[in-house]
């Protein structure tokens, strides 16, 4: 699968994920350097294309486009004026046209990075799509864990918030259970998607139940911007159902960490302390997030032939 | 008035039953003849040896576009489609531009159709001004001028006191009222069928209880009323058991599926493709085992394509913003065959389907293979295979499913009113 791009963990090997987390790792001795920066993909052009805002997301795919020394291109349209005056189709030719050698895609919209890599000679990167799936997101996470723990067979995961509406949800459940751990999810019924289960995880409805024996709890960010037809009634309730604090931690195992996909709503869906400090590895998931990043780029846009 | 002798093909009557060897002769736009050994030296030869001899198909559910949207479709491109899958009579839903909701729009249709359509038109008036749920349509007028039912189609009536005055009205037309069973609160942003596809794919889940919430209260609704209720593109096994109750306590109900709720699951949106995109949307397996239970035990009616083309462009975005609906036409035949093939309905009530049964639902004379009927009429092979390209088609637009997939049974001729409008080999047939 890699080579023809990244789309999402679902399609992925296990040996891809290793390959990738494998790769990560050397990758992070790059970032570790006085100058930080290798020749690997040196006439190299690399396209961030978000259609969706992203501060996070497309600064750490930049950085590591620039430490491997590739051309960094940002293009980022606003989404409404895109889907009125050009279509996908009409997008994608545009960048093959130029002839990048990846593009890294967001779209609010499900599917419309598959739509785009269909139509592209250059590999494709995901960089989140709607609700469905954030493979570099799980892969960082995977990185992470694997850091912490020394393995992830076996683990167990779990994964509070918004399942629905979280395409980080979807690539962990896919990563961490290809990689042998448990994986749990756990929200309010409005927020637990229709037959969850089918993805191979456990759903819960109490936080207590969820965090039995977990190795690793990883808060989701809970869209507070619209509360009208919200899957909760306030901030207040889910706070105090669904938000992380120390206490509610000790239901989970005493070496337990936590992770959030970032940016955290302080005092909602993980209070202030538990933010800053371990086990929250929150800062470290961003640091591997540039590595982790790196090595998809190198083992994508590296092993693709310039033109003759 | 030409004469046309159809030789030695399977003749397939549902309305009597019958289904034998035999040659059929038409003359003066009726079936003159149908037996063993006919002769006629002044009739055309069609030679059906291998193949089955229908009555034409009739569609209760197509989107002509036109007046307004003649980019996707006119009625002479969609009657030409319709021509080339088999269809004699098809009924063109009202969402228009103008919107069919006055006889001046209704006549402006029967005009079109009359000056470039080989098969006969039958439109469908809205049953409210505009589609806008507020004011009804002159159901009497528009009847008058030639509308064979009321819909407002996909803007479904939310409001049950107004869905209760639609129907009771339509009485005084003697019209059905034909229903997109969907609670558009319930539909919500749904995209896909809810469920373990939607869970998958991240899109907005469309509820199987949407439909079958809707289907319930209008069923409750033709009760009180006594009006006769048309529930279109049935999609879930939940509203074909809710229609199998009604029926059973004799409510005046009928409805349709189409061959796409027949054979496709949610799971042909897998891939994203726009063109699995369908309003009620492509659901589960028990779905569509229910709406196949359905037909084999005449719950369904009918088998109603909702043709419904829409332009290249306009499928190729995003897949929530790309409208829903697919091409039906031309691929109806060999998509429902496969349920034959499947042992799962014989071939006479595969054709009563396609065109006794829904003739009944809108009270027309077609659908019958019997000396003085309607020399309407369809020639099937229903071996032959063929590759389906939309770009070779009749239809303006290219939104289809089963775009370059090999198709088995294919529709041989194709004749309205006496008159051969479409053969395999020559294409559509114009005086």
């Amino acid at each position: 699968m890699m080579g023809r791009g990244l789309l999402g963990i679902e399609e992925l090997s296990r040996d891809d994920i290793e390959l990738v987390l494998d790769t990560a790792l050397k990758m992070k001795e790059v970032g570790e350097r006085d100058v930080k920066k290798v020749p690997t993909l040196r006439g190299r052009t690399i396209i961030n294309l978000f259609f969706e805002p992203s501060t996070r997301t497309r600064t750490s795919f930049e950085i590591a486009g620039k430490r491997l020394s590739a051309d960094v291109v940002n293009f980022s349209p606003s989404s409404s004026s895109l889907t009125k005056s050009e279509s996908i189709l009409d997008t994608a030719k545009t960048l093959d046209a130029m002839d990048p050698d990846a593009v890294v895609i967001r779209h609010k919209v499900a599917g419309v990075p598959k739509r785009i890599a269909d139509e592209l000679d250059a590999p494709v990167i995901n960089a989140g799509d709607g609700a469905h799936e954030h493979p570099t997101q799980a892969l960082l996470d995977m990185m992470t864990v694997l850091e912490e723990k020394g393995r992830l067979d076996g683990l167990t995961v779990t994964i509070i918030g918004d399942i629905a509406h979280s395409r980080v949800a979807r690539s962990n459940i896919y990563g961490f259970r290809k990689m042998g751990a448990e994986v749990r999810v756990a929200g309010p019924p409005t927020m637990l998607p229709q037959q969850v289960e089918s993805l191979g995880v456990k759903a819960f409805t109490s936080l207590r139940e969820a965090l039995d024996g977990a190795d690793v709890v990883m808060a989701l960010r809970i869209q507070t911007e619209r509360l009208a037809g919200a899957a909760f009634p306030t901030i207040r309730e889910y706070s105090s159902t669904f938000g992380l604090d120390r206490q509610k931690l000790r239901f989970a195992k005493d070496d337990a960490i936590v992770m959030h996909p970032g940016p955290v709503n302080r005092g909602v869906e993980l209070s202030h302390d538990l933010a800053d400090r371990r086990p929250s590895v929150i800062l470290d998931q961003v640091r591997n997030g540039v590595a982790l990043r790196m090595a998809v780029l190198y083992l994508l846009a590296g092993r693709r032939k310039p033109a003759a | 008035m030409r004469k046309i002798l159809i030789r030695g093909g399977r003749v397939l009557d549902p309305a009597s039953d019958h289904d034998e060897i035999a040659d059929v002769l038409l003359a003066n736009g009726v079936v003159e003849a149908i037996g063993a050994g006919l002769t006629a030296p002044d009739a055309e030869l069609l030679d059906a040896s291998a193949c089955w001899v229908a009555p034409g198909f009739v569609d209760l559910h197509t989107h002509l576009r036109e007046p307004g949207q003649e980019y996707k479709e006119d009625i002479a491109s969609g009657g030409r489609s319709a021509a080339s899958g088999g269809f004699t009579s098809i009924a063109c839903m009202a969402n228009t531009n103008p919107v069919n909701d006055d006889p001046s729009v209704t006549d402006y249709i029967l005009d079109r159709a009359r000056q470039d359509c080989p098969v006969r038109v039958y439109p469908v008036a809205a049953a409210t001004k505009g589609l806008a749920g507020e004011v009804m349509t002159e159901m009497v007028a528009l009847a008058k001028s030639g509308a064979v039912a009321f819909s407002d189609d996909g803007k479904t009536i939310m409001d049950s006191g107004m869905q209760r005055r639609v129907l009771e009205y339509s009485k005084l037309a003697g019209k059905p009222v034909m229903v997109h069973a969907e609670d558009r609160c319930l539909v919500g942003d749904g995209v896909v069928n809810e469920g373990p596809v939607s869970t998958k794919l991240g899109l907005p889940g469309n509820p199987a209880a949407a439909e079958t919430v809707h289907v319930a209260r209008d069923i409750q609704l033709a009760e009180l009323t006594g009006a006769h209720l048309h529930v279109a593109h049935v999609s879930t096994a939940g509203a074909v058991a809710l229609i199998r109750d009604a029926k059973n306590r004799g409510v005046h109900v009928t409805a349709e599926v189409t061959p796409h709720h027949l054979t496709l699951t949610d799971e042909a949106t897998l891939g994203f493709s726009t063109n699995a995109k369908m309003a009620p949307p492509l659901r589960s397996a028990a779905d569509v085992a229910g709406c196949v239970q359905g037909l084999a035990d005449g719950t369904l009616d009918a088998i109603a394509t909702d043709h419904a083309p829409h332009a290249v462009h306009e499928k190729d975005v995003e897949f929530t913003t790309a409208p829903p609906g697919i091409l039906g036409f031309e691929t109806a035949l060999p998509v429902v065959l496969a349920l034959v093939r499947a042992g799962r309905v014989t071939p006479l009530q595969l054709i009563a389907a396609l065109s006794w049964k829904p003739a009944r639902v809108l009270g027309l004379a077609q659908g019958r293979l019997e000396r003085g009927a309607p020399a309407d009429l369809v020639v099937i092979d229903p071996e032959k295979r063929w590759v389906y390209d939309p770009a070779k088609g009749f239809s303006k637009s290219r939104n289809s499913p089963w775009a370059g997939q090999t198709m088995h049974g294919r529709v041989m001729q194709t004749i309205v009113n006496g008159r051969l409008v479409y053969h395999a080999d020559k294409g559509v047939l114009l005086p």
